[in-house]
């Protein structure tokens, strides 16, 4: 939970927006006004015809000396710069994947390869190999592309692709083979089977990503750009139409007029801001390191209403920790303790680890050194099933119930049934017993359990307030996964899960009409991967995983998939509160143009100008001025998203449209009514 | 403001909406085919039909199939009918000798009758021989109701069904809803108007001589059984040119009262025929109330602005209600504003009050409830789907702001979706706006105008957006038996029937094939008051705006002169 926000800012140079970054932006808002660039946003698109066709009002009023020269010179630039704001907000949002992908490119920098052709080693370079060459990679050198480990094993920097400066351990079969192009070994060396032809790396997809080059819209962007094209088409049809009702009534509405009440009308906050939202949503997993194949995954990821997560790493600290000694009758509790703690101190794995931390913790047993004790350490074997010392003539053993007690029996001694009850409290509890022993006397039992992150009980009670259902996978047996399941908050779990069980769920949820998200990494992982809405693959997984899922999570951590999910779902509501805000503002609109443009016919809808704007001319030009600025005003917001908060739909409707909604009704008529009075103490219009 | 008024007004909403309830119900099993006690009646009748017919009633259809028969049928009708009006002169049932109708005027009745529009740019009495009024006319009054009950109910399926792919059978859809709901409903309506007093006869005309020795002809006809059919099918056709407000057609308080509760009648009862459908009475009560509340809000406008009547009138030291002229005395303000209200409100267009003569902004609520595309409450059938695509395009806009891909009873909005509610709300647009714009530029559109200024612009306007929302009421003040305005407004009328089925029915064709996701916490809810002011804020935002440039221009204008302002 916490410790992945730690990571963020400190992986990739996109973090903020810089100086450069803005000029570069303004250079491509100009770019972008090529309309075989600008037809992909059909609103902008529209707006763009419409100011060519004002400024060409323009010059026909230079030509002609026309008294209106000066107020459609200011409707015409005000219309251009409604297309630009337009084009920046996008060129911004994709500078930062820009930035990073162009340091990305300096690490694909031209290498050479070692390859094996038999046994000779050819030096060739990287780009020139293809799928299924053989190439040997020795410490120092760069892995010239993705594949996967065939013999030897290594340590790796993948620092390149992750950000993460720890080395990681690469090797041959098993769920660490796979390599990327790219990063470097450090130790060591490895013989690394070509995956990918060039171009189609890992990195080179990688970098299309970041760019944007390959961005295509999202269903749900489809969708809303067809309603916006739709609503565009109405005005377009409620404006020109407005000629002939004009010309009926026994006057002319001048085009530019025309024109500015269109752009004014048609959607364009929404429109001029809609591809930036989405590249900034794609942007925000980025700098959570987490990067999806398209963008279709991170809408979907805000859809998604069951989690499958994977006990260990993501609801569990990972390994079972020492909670509780529990003496056998007759035995005090220090007795077993200390025979706890000595039997554990040359145990390396983190149980023991914790057993000797427990017992300093409550019997404030110091730590010995078992070399001076003088002691022998009997290892864990598969066939004893436990583990201990021999000291000073006491031999004191810990293990599984059944191996402890097969021990003791052999030393002519007895369990007492209380040890086995206290090992079946502790079973049903979920927590895994350890009981310990010492001679012929079971002195009684170690209670690990699987810890429970901290705070994770919290989140999965905003989940389900969200309407997000967990579901733990764990391959523990049934009773210790519902022990740890009601533990942690889940509201499910599949126990003794194998590759098919996981995918089986999968598709159930899936025919209930849920949408299901999960993170994997192994190889088996990769059908259940590949069938979820949402398959996030682990970087350090294995190839086979991150081409199932349709994102990659570079730092390795499952829990994430909480965040993908926000990320996504802020990304929905922020596109949503802007269409609102963009349609809502409508209405102060009309009540600007209207009255101005049939003052003159009718001086009785001076009625409707309730901003009592100062003249038609500023009433006109404040509205177009407020309908560009506020793009531009949009901008960090569309960029940052809307505020997110994991609540229910209800109450988070509320709050947006509140917020956007009412807020989008009544900010234009303040901000138009301010515009016009500068403008008219500017003597503008 | 007389309580009297209102207390009416009141007691019609009640008595609508507690009759609207058990017959939504009632053709809801109608239309899931599950058992209604009606059905030892009819359902003898219904097997005949379809023994005769060769139809397989277990056999649905796809979208596609479904919106093919529907079209064949409607053609057909159109057919038949133009003919009927071409060849009247050598066809029985013609005692008054009516000569052959012109091409352009048949081409516009047959247009207006097949789409349940009901626009009249003649005088019936004058005209249609009795075998037009009642082979064709009466005949499509009883189809294109049908038809529109029919799109609906294949909505609703294409909303409920999950996982599936058909929509229903047209054919047996159309049976039923002539068999179970129209039929029966127009028998017990017509039984009850004759006993009131609404003819139904067969007579030659009456030549009279009136108290004061002038000349008087009386149209006779069998008025009463086209009379039920008229205000339950939202068709609006009178027999007479003077439609509701002739005595024969509408005798008496109680038929007035009676004929408006007609009117809303069937399109009120379908919101709970889909809210059972879909399997949430909830999602139909939110329609209902959205409906009834921008209805109350509409009568409210037109009762306030009649009342408020002329000032000029007024100034001439009239006393009474200013605003009477063109209104029948027998009925009074409130019941010719509520009148009006309901019958634009409803796809209805039958009046018993000349809207020309409302006051400008008592004849903008007519309008604008048009304009809306007739979704308070609307035409059979007609008013809900097109209620159902503002609920698509309202889930859809609002919905992302709960940060889930929109969907609606658990269906994913998407670009199928939206592509053809788009084009379901471009068509009013396109139909109204050009339309207006085109008549009002042009010699053949003006020189048909009565009245000079925005009222004359407000007379087209709202002979463009009747046709375009098949309503058929007139503003009357405009001689709309032109071959221009027949021509164009029979294009219109063709338009924004087919125009709007066709994309709901793809709309019912892409929504059936799709799963439904549990409803959860995180849904965004589709039920409630908040919904309901949504939906209410997006139709007149989406809609209303469209249109306010014009209107600005035509009834907005002239209520600002009439003032005085």
């Amino acid at each position: 939970m916490q410790e992945n926000v730690s990571h963020e800012g400190k992986k990739n140079p996109s973090g903020s927006i810089n100086s450069a970054m803005i000029v570069e932006a303004i250079k491509d808002a100009f770019k972008k006004l090529n309309p075989s660039i600008m037809w992909r946003n059909p609103v902008m698109f529209v707006v763009e015809i419409v100011a060519v066709l004002s400024t060409y009002f323009v010059l026909r009023d230079l030509l002609t000396h026309a008294k209106t020269l000066g107020f459609n010179t200011q409707i015409a630039i005000w219309l251009w710069i409604t297309v630009i704001f337009a084009n920046f907000s996008e060129a911004i949002a994709e500078g930062r994947g820009k930035a990073q992908a162009s340091a990305l490119r300096k690490t694909r920098s031209e290498t050479l390869a070692k390859k094996l052709d038999g046994e000779k080693i050819v030096n060739v370079p990287a780009p020139d190999l293809r799928k299924d060459d053989v190439v040997l990679v020795e410490a120092g050198d760069v892995i010239p592309g993705d594949g996967e480990v065939i013999e030897g094993i290594a340590s790796v920097d993948e620092s390149a692709v992750t950000g993460e400066s720890a080395p990681v351990i690469r090797e041959s079969g098993g769920d660490r083979s796979s390599v990327t192009g790219g990063t470097k070994v450090l130790s060591d060396w490895i013989k690394v089977k070509i995956t990918a032809n060039p171009g189609e790396t890992f990195l080179d997809r990688m970098i299309h990503l970041v760019e944007g080059a390959k961005r295509q819209k999202t269903p749900n962007e489809i969708a809303l750009t067809i309603l916006l094209l739709g609503l565009t088409i109405i005005f377009l049809l409620a404006v020109a139409t407005l000629e002939p009702y004009a010309i009926y009534s026994g006057t002319i509405v001048a085009v530019p007029v025309l024109a500015a009440l269109l752009v004014c009308l048609i959607p364009t906050t929404i429109g001029g801001l809609l591809s930036a939202i989405g590249i900034a949503g794609m942007d925000r997993l980025l700098k959570r390191n987490v990067l999806a194949m398209s963008g279709r995954a991170v809408e979907a990821a805000g859809d998604v209403n069951v989690l499958l997560l994977d006990k260990t790493g993501t609801i569990t600290l990972g390994n079972r920790m020492a909670t509780e000694f529990i003496p056998a009758p007759g035995v005090p509790a220090e007795k077993l303790a200390d025979a706890a703690q000595i039997s554990s101190l040359a145990d390396e794995t983190p149980e023991g680890r914790s057993i000797v931390i427990l017992a300093k913790e409550k019997y404030n047993l110091r730590e010995r050194d078992i070399n001076n004790l003088g002691a022998t350490f009997i290892p864990f074997s598969a066939q004893t099933r436990m583990s201990g010392v021999n000291l000073e003539g006491r031999e004191i053993r810990k293990g599984a119930t059944d191996a402890i007690e097969k021990y003791v029996r052999e030393q002519g001694g007895i369990m007492h049934p209380d040890v086995i009850t206290a090992v079946e409290d502790i079973a049903k509890k979920g927590g895994t017993p350890l009981v310990v022993a010492e001679g012929a006397q079971a002195l009684g039992v170690i209670h690990l359990k699987d810890v429970v992150k901290g705070g994770i009980r919290e989140r999965f009670a905003q989940l389900r307030k969200m309407g997000i259902k967990t579901v733990m996978i764990t391959g523990d047996n049934p009773l210790t996964a519902a022990a740890i399941a009601a533990e942690a908050g889940v509201d499910d779990f599949l126990a003794e899960a194998t590759p098919e069980a996981k995918l089986k769920l999968i598709r159930d949820y899936q025919n209930k009409g849920h949408l299901v998200a999960m993170t994997g990494d192994g190889t088996n992982d990769a059908p259940a991967l590949a069938q979820a809405d949402v398959g996030v693959a682990m970087n350090s997984g294995t190839q086979a995983a991150k081409e199932a899922g349709n994102m990659v999570d570079l730092d390795s951590n499952p829990t994430k998939l909480i965040e993908v999910v926000e990320i996504g779902k802020q990304l929905l509501m922020t596109r949503g509160s802007l269409t609102t805000f963009s349609i809502a503002n409508d209405v102060a609109k009309y009540f600007a143009i209207i009255p101005a443009l049939f003052f003159a016919t009718y001086p009785q809808l001076k009625i409707l100008n309730i901003m009592h704007l100062a003249t038609p001319q500023s009433a006109i030009l404040s509205a177009v001025i407020f309908n560009a600025l506020i793009i531009v005003a949009l901008v960090p917001l569309a960029l940052r998203g809307v505020k997110y908060e994991p609540l229910g739909a209800n109450i988070i409707l509320r709050k947006n449209l509140l917020f956007y909604g009412l807020g989008g009704l009544i900010v234009p008529f303040i901000g138009i009514k301010i515009i016009d009075l500068i403008i008219s103490a500017l003597g503008w219009a | 403001m007389s309580t009297m008024d209102i207390v009416q007004i009141l007691l019609y909403v009640v008595i609508l909406t507690f009759l609207a309830v058990p017959l939504g119900r009632y053709m809801a099993r109608v239309f899931s085919g599950e058992k209604t006690w009606t059905d030892p009646l009819f359902r003898p009748l219904e097997r005949l039909i379809y023994r005769l017919t060769g139809t397989d009633e277990q056999t649905e259809t796809g979208w596609k199939q479904y919106a093919g028969a529907l079209l064949i049928f409607n053609f057909c009708g159109f057919i038949v009918l133009f003919f009927l009006q071409l060849l009247q002169k050598y066809l029985p049932l013609n005692p008054q000798g009516f000569g052959a109708v012109s091409p352009d005027l048949a081409f516009n009745t047959a247009a207006s009758f097949v789409t349940n529009t009901n626009w009249q740019a003649y005088a019936g009495e004058s005209t249609m021989s009795y075998l037009v009024q009642m082979a064709g006319l009466t005949v499509q009054n009883f189809v294109s109701a049908a038809t529109g009950i029919v799109v609906v109910v294949a909505l609703t399926r294409g909303l409920a069904r999950k996982s599936a792919s058909t929509i229903g059978n047209f054919w047996v859809d159309l049976t039923r809803s002539i068999l179970w709901v129209l039929l029966p409903l127009s028998i017990i309506g017509a039984l009850v108007l004759t006993q009131q007093g609404v003819i139904q006869n067969f007579s030659t005309y009456l030549h009279l001589t009136t108290l004061d020795g002038g000349k008087q002809t009386l149209a006779m006809g069998p008025v009463a059984s086209q009379e039920a059919i008229k205000m339950f099918g939202t068709n609006g056709g009178g027999f007479f040119n003077a439609n509701s407000t002739h005595p024969f057609e509408n005798p008496t308080p109680i038929t007035n009262f009676l004929e408006m509760l007609f009117i809303l009648l069937i399109p009120a009862a379908l919101p709970f025929t889909f809210g059972r459908m879909v399997g949430n009475p909830k999602q139909g009560r939110v329609i209902f109330v959205t409906m009834l509340i921008l209805f109350l809000i509409f009568v409210g406008a037109a009762y306030s602005s009649e009342i408020y009547g002329n000032p000029n009138v007024t100034a001439l030291g009239i006393s009474g209600p200013s605003a009477m002229e063109g209104k029948e005395v027998r009925f009074g303000i409130a019941n010719s504003a509520l009148f009006a209200t309901i019958t634009t409100a409803a796809s209805c267009g039958a009046v018993n009050a000349m809207h020309d003569s409302l006051t400008p902004l008592g004849g903008m609520i007519p309008m604008l409830q048009m304009m809306l595309g007739e979704v308070v409450f609307g035409g059979v059938g007609a008013g809900l789907y097109g209620m159902l695509i503002f609920v698509i395009l309202t889930v859809f806009i609002v919905g992302l702001m709960v940060g889930r891909t929109p969907e609606y009873l658990g269906k994913k909005i998407e670009s199928w979706e939206i592509k053809m509610a788009t084009i379901a709300i471009l068509v009013p647009a396109v139909t109204i706006l050009i339309g207006s714009a085109l008549a009002s530029v042009t010699k053949a559109g003006t020189s048909s105008i009565l009245n000079s200024g925005p009222h004359g612009l407000s007379e087209i306007l709202y002979a463009f957006t009747s046709a375009g929302a098949n309503n058929g009421s007139a503003f009357a003040g405009l001689n709309a038996n032109t071959p221009f305005y027949n021509i164009a407004l029979g294009i219109a009328i063709l338009l924004g029937r087919f125009g709007i089925i066709l994309p709901v029915l793809a709309i019912a064709g892409g929504m059936v094939k799709k799963k439904a996701v549990p409803e959860g916490p995180g849904t965004f809810q589709t039920t409630g008051i908040l919904f309901g002011a949504l939906l209410a804020g997006i139709v007149i935002i989406v809609s209303a705006l469209t249109f306010f440039p014009a209107l600005a221009l035509g009834p907005i204008v002239e209520h600002l002169i009439m003032i005085g302002k």
